[in-house]
């Protein structure tokens, strides 16, 4: 299979990850990516997945973790998990490890399942993590404030979740808001539960770029946000950041003139669709953008940043998303 | 020699000496460099192909600052039928590495050394691609 004929387009199956042959000389360390896509189908109408439930995940910012399979966990026992992972927090605060100065906080746990967020019948449900707090002047009124929120999360897993045995869990993308302590200290329990590794998920500009192609191409109902790329500019004595920003309309139509097949993306098209943006900016600035380093891509439907930090800005495409996400946390992981 | 494009100026062709090795470097955090190399390899004559030139690829050490997309590189390999190298220059010990490797390249090269020429490297690569 040669990749010099847009590969995906003739070979649905081989979908989003192409591990066989062609690959074959490339190691993952080189930032392989695929020559193809499948886009995620189009925003299904909300008959099983309630908006509401997941309206709380949009206009945040995550950071992104990848994670190994959880060993020996069950979703029918998340009550005990946050009981158990109370204990621990209140025990790293009691060894001296306290968060917050001064004021003393009673810190709740809770752990659920959003079941919504899978992509295939095959991916685990997703599990969200809140730590809240209750100030211990008013106890009885209780008025818990949400100060961290984790959620792991699995959405068209096939190629991690058929190759691990049976007692493992596969739940590769972990998303994490509010102080870095508490992540540490969520996580390092979590490692230590379930004997998984926890690492951040950078995403690197190449796959800045497809999701800039990808999110391009997707239809918003109402009047959007421009779209955004930011560059930084590599070598100088002071750091430099180029902002180009985009009408949304004049990116769709751009991407429409470059993508052929609908449900499909190739790397030519993004290499041609990114190209096309640069070569613009060229005419009218002098700068090669190409040089640079693409660190941050903002469009109506998400904003993605290079470090491995992700806000979701349409519940329609949260999923879709989160599928491309899940394959690059599988990426890292394997 | 060091040329940031192909052409060489042409002020400079009487004095320059036999060139034999034509060594392309990409970054692979940026995409322009492999648009540099595209274009100046339109200007390489074909006779070079035959084993004297190769593409060196930098700043492999850091996958999260890939911009440039493998596929591109190895058909570009592939098609221009010269070996492709990979490199960190940050770090010392391979930068020293693949100096001796493309010293000892040069030496086939330019024929310093008996009984093997720049032709060997062509028919190594082609039975690596037909594994």
């Amino acid at each position: 299979m040669e990749s010099a004929d847009g590969v995906a387009r003739t070979l649905p199956s081989i979908g989003r990850l192409s591990r066989g042959p062609p690959f074959g000389r490339a190691h993952g360390r080189f930032g392989l990516s695929p020559s193809g896509r499948l886009l995620p189908p189009a925003p299904r109408s909300q008959e099983n997945a309630d908006p509401q439930k997941t309206a709380f995940l949009l206009r945040k910012q995550w950071t992104l973790y990848s994670v190994t399979p959880l060993y020996r966990f069950s979703n029918a026992h998340l009550r005990d998990y946050a009981r158990l992972l109370s204990a621990f927090i209140a025990a790293e605060k009691q060894k001296g490890l306290a968060v917050e100065v001064g004021v003393e906080l009673a810190i709740k746990v809770a752990v659920s399942s959003l079941p919504d967020l899978k992509g295939s019948d095959q991916d685990q449900a997703a599990i969200l993590v809140q730590l809240s707090s209750r100030s211990p002047a008013s106890p009885k009124n209780s008025e818990e404030k949400l100060i961290w929120s984790g959620w792991f999360c699995c959405v068209s897993g096939d190629d991690l979740s058929e190759n691990v045995a049976e007692d493992f869990t596969c739940l590769p993308l972990f998303l994490a808001n509010g102080a870095e302590c508490y992540t540490s200290i969520v996580g390092s329990w979590f490692q230590k539960t379930f004997d998984c590794c926890f690492r951040r998920l950078a995403i690197s500009p190449l796959n800045l770029s497809w999701m800039a192609a990808m999110w391009t191409g997707c239809k918003v109902d109402k009047t959007t946000s421009a779209m955004e790329l930011v560059f930084s500019v590599p070598c100088l004595p002071q750091p430099l950041d180029i902002s180009y920003a985009i009408h949304p309309e004049d990116a769709k139509a751009l991407w429409d003139t470059v993508q052929k097949t609908p449900g499909e993306i190739t790397q030519e098209e993004v290499d041609v669709f990114m190209d096309c943006l640069y070569s613009h900016f060229h005419r009218h600035f002098k700068i090669h953008l190409s040089a640079t380093k693409l660190v941050k891509v903002s469009t109506a439907i998400a904003s993605a940043h290079c470090d491995g930090i992700i806000k979701f800005l349409q519940s329609q495409y949260l999923t879709g998303v989160l599928m491309l996400l899940t394959e690059l946390a599988i990426s890292q992981i394997q | 020699h060091l040329a940031t494009s192909l052409p060489l100026p042409s002020e400079r062709d009487h004095l320059r000496p036999r060139i034999d090795l034509i060594a392309f470097m990409i970054d692979i955090k940026s995409k322009y460099s492999l648009k540099n190399v595209e274009a100046s390899l339109a200007h390489v004559d074909a006779s070079f192909f035959l084993g004297k030139v190769c593409f060196l690829v930098t700043g492999v050490g850091r996958v999260n600052y890939c911009s440039v997309e493998m596929n591109a590189i190895w058909k570009l390999g592939e098609v221009y039928c010269s070996p492709v190298l990979f490199c960190e220059l940050e770090l010392e010990g391979i930068r020293v590495a693949t100096a001796q490797r493309l010293v000892r390249m040069l030496q086939i090269c330019a024929g310093h050394i008996p009984g093997v020429s720049a032709l060997c490297f062509g028919s190594l690569m082609r039975n690596s691609a037909d594994d």
